[in-house]
């Protein structure tokens, strides 16, 4: 009989499933972020979770909306609260969006920890410890390796002027060369960029460095770089990695890549709460997961692990 | 010789049909059936883990109450024969026109919100024209304003901002008298005396977990309220469902139906707009890409609820049942700790299993023995 069958099935779906909800021994954690585990940068986060996971013998859930949706992710941190894990991780992309839901957790008594966005909102809302990379410090980076190659005079170039975090990288690469810094202003349309790159190259031939803020505006730079034929004299360099950005640092056209080693972001908090439900212990302020170089030295080994989703 | 038919007592002819029958038979409580069998889902597997807890539930009726809004809205859409899918859309179109003004022009808030409404009443008013006097499918329409409106948004709002975001409307709607009516919490004294008896979980300083019942859930029960009762019990809702019955034999038998579907159409672009204020003003900023999708959530909620896609036929208050179903399975899920992968899977399955369920009582209900 019909009936019979659907209650079978519901019966059937419902134990398999208590399996998994029961294992509350030991330490479950929660991570909510804005990233899904489907992006190719989440899920390298998403696998530093797992491995962290499987070592320590906790378990955590990671969970995300299905698109952008600070809504979503607000309830989605309230269903956690709801859950009364033993720790929280979450990633801050939209501090007013966010911040009520994270102060409930705090206030419920749930150590919460940050990571990959936030960290300038870590003390108002009462989070523990930051785990990332700051942008400020990142292009500070980049400005003193470049400094370092004996560049004087730079563009950096901005695809989306008027984001914080882009224009906090442009800045601290200011501060960190030393030297002329000119932003150039593009769009994310890469024939776009490749124009604007050309023209810029162009009318000033003694650029000595250029700095890219994403792939989305690296890739056509190093296009255009190669058209103008300028790739030996220009010291070329990159936030974050893409397979792309990678074969040119491998092949020697491209000087580094600024990696915030996301992988990092994902296994540390569980790592830290681990350690603070069993010790209390927790460390103070911010640990930089980046900036980390990956130059044509270590290409090879970072592009293996890149396709094996670790990095 | 006559014989009078008894006045007293049950006339023995007549079938007794027991009341739960009767009662069932109605579209409206099919849907509870699927709700219930939902409910039990995640009592067995989800029961200790705290979905159950005061917050728990206030967390996942918040997500219903915010789908049922719209929801509501398209099934009486519905019911009278059209689809409208630029709900999403505009949900995102209004909260932009909410903020935009207010944070970069210094516009008090309550004309925003007036405003907003005003700009989907016309949406409304023009997605109905043009389906009324082109004769074309409201389907094609509504996907034709989706787009429309979804770039329009994108591109004023870039074009004005430079971002993709507008917020800093916080501070902004606590001084003003319209805004608190769409957010914010009601009924915080209960909640704390129940803390304080034990009823509901109090946080370590004291304080309950949950400080109030949201003002979307209170929109949401007045608007299933209101819209049942218009569908039921007035003229309105019976040139609702006549329109979407037989338009043609409606019209020969007089009902304005080109008015009640404009009519419906502008309902639907103002309850999107309900439902952007109600986000909005409670997180304090707005985004060009809100909404995307929620046209088919809203969709799928009528239908869960019993409503047919042909028109003609369902209930508001199914809808509503549709909109809790899907708002309970989506954050259930998280308590069930299934791995996020498998998450589309899961609340595909469920809501496959919920719908067959109450297609199931429905049919066996009320087909005559």
């Amino acid at each position: 009989m019909k009936a019979h069958l659907v209650g079978a099935a519901v019966l059937a779906s419902g134990l398999a499933f208590a399996g998994t909800a029961f294992a509350q021994d030991d330490l479950r954690f929660v991570v909510v972020s804005h990233g899904q585990a489907s992006d190719p940068f989440w899920s390298v986060v998403k696998n530093g979770v797992d491995e962290a996971a499987s070592e320590l013998g906790v378990t955590v859930e990671y969970r995300a909306p299905d698109t952008f949706d600070m809504v979503q992710m607000a309830q989605l941190i309230d269903a956690a609260v709801a859950s009364q894990p033993s720790g929280l991780v979450v990633s801050i992309p939209d501090a007013a969006a966010l911040g009520d839901s994270i102060k409930n957790a705090v206030a419920a008594g749930i150590p919460v920890v940050s990571m990959n966005s936030g960290s300038d909102v870590r003390e108002e809302l009462g989070v523990a410890v930051h785990v990332g990379q700051t942008e400020y410090e990142a292009g500070l980076g980049g400005g003193k390796r470049m400094k370092e190659a004996g560049v004087t005079k730079a563009i950096c170039i901005n695809q989306e002027v008027g984001n914080v975090a882009l224009d906090l990288r442009c800045e601290g690469f200011a501060d960190g060369l030393e030297g002329e810094v000119e932003v150039v202003a593009v769009s994310m349309d890469p024939t776009e960029v490749q124009n604007s790159v050309t023209a810029q190259l162009s009318n000033n031939p003694d650029i000595g460095g250029v700095l890219a803020l994403g792939p989305t505006g690296a890739e056509p730079t190093l296009q255009a770089l190669e058209q103008a034929g300028m790739l030996e004299q220009v010291t070329f360099g990159t936030f974050d990695l893409s397979p792309g950005v990678l074969q040119a640092i491998a092949d020697g056209k491209m000087a580094f890549a600024i990696d915030q080693q996301q992988f990092l972001q994902g296994y540390l908090p569980i790592v830290l709460l681990k350690k603070h439900a069993q010790y209390g212990v927790m460390p103070a302020g911010t640990v930089m997961t980046g900036p980390g170089f990956v130059t044509e030295e270590n290409a090879a080994q970072v592009i293996e692990l890149s396709q094996k989703g670790l990095r | 010789m006559a014989t009078t038919a008894p006045t007293t007592g049950v006339d023995e002819r007549v079938r007794q049909t027991p009341w739960i029958r009767k009662v069932m038979a109605r579209p409206e409580l099919g849907a509870v059936a699927g709700t219930i069998l939902v409910f039990i889902f995640f009592a067995i597997v989800a029961g200790g883990s705290g979905m159950f807890s005061a917050l728990g539930v206030i967390n996942f009726l918040e997500v219903s109450a915010q789908l049922g809004i719209i929801a509501v809205a398209a099934c009486m859409l519905m019911i009278g024969g059209e689809f409208d899918l630029s709900i999403g859309s505009m949900i995102g179109a209004a909260g932009v026109i909410i903020a935009i003004p207010a944070v970069q022009f210094g516009w008090p808030l309550w004309l925003c919100i007036l405003l907003a409404f005003a700009v989907a009443c016309l949406v409304g008013y023009v997605n109905g024209t043009i389906v009324i006097r082109t004769g074309l499918p409201s389907f094609i329409v509504t996907l034709a304003a989706l787009f429309i409106l979804r770039g329009a948004t994108i591109g004023f709002t870039r074009l004005i901002t430079g971002r993709t975001q507008v917020s800093g409307l916080g501070p902004l709607v606590e001084q003003d008298w319209l805004a608190p009516a769409f957010y914010g919490q009601v009924g915080y004294p209960i909640f704390k005396w129940a803390a304080g008896a034990g009823i509901i979980l109090a946080r370590p300083d004291g304080e309950p977990f949950v400080q109030g019942v949201p003002m979307s859930i209170i929109w949401w029960l007045v608007l299933t309220v209101v819209c049942g009762w218009i569908l039921l019990r007035t003229r309105v809702g019976n040139w609702i469902f006549a329109s979407g019955g037989d338009p043609v034999a409606a019209r020969n038998v007089g009902v304005p139906v080109a008015r009640v579907k404009k009519g419906l159409f502008m309902f639907t672009a103002c309850a999107a707009t309900l439902f952007a204020c109600v986000q909005v003003l409670d997180q304090g900023s707005a985004d060009v890409l809100r909404g995307v999708l929620k046209e088919f959530e809203a969709i799928i909620a009528a239908v869960i609820g019993g409503t047919l896609l042909t028109g003609g036929y369902g209930s508001v208050i199914g809808a509503s049942f549709g909109a809790l179903i899907f708002g309970t399975v989506r954050q259930g899920i998280f308590y069930t700790g299934v791995n996020t992968d498998w998450f589309q899977v899961f609340l595909g399955c469920m809501l496959l299993i919920a719908v067959i369920f109450n297609n199931y009582i429905r049919r066996k209900v009320t087909e005559a023995r």
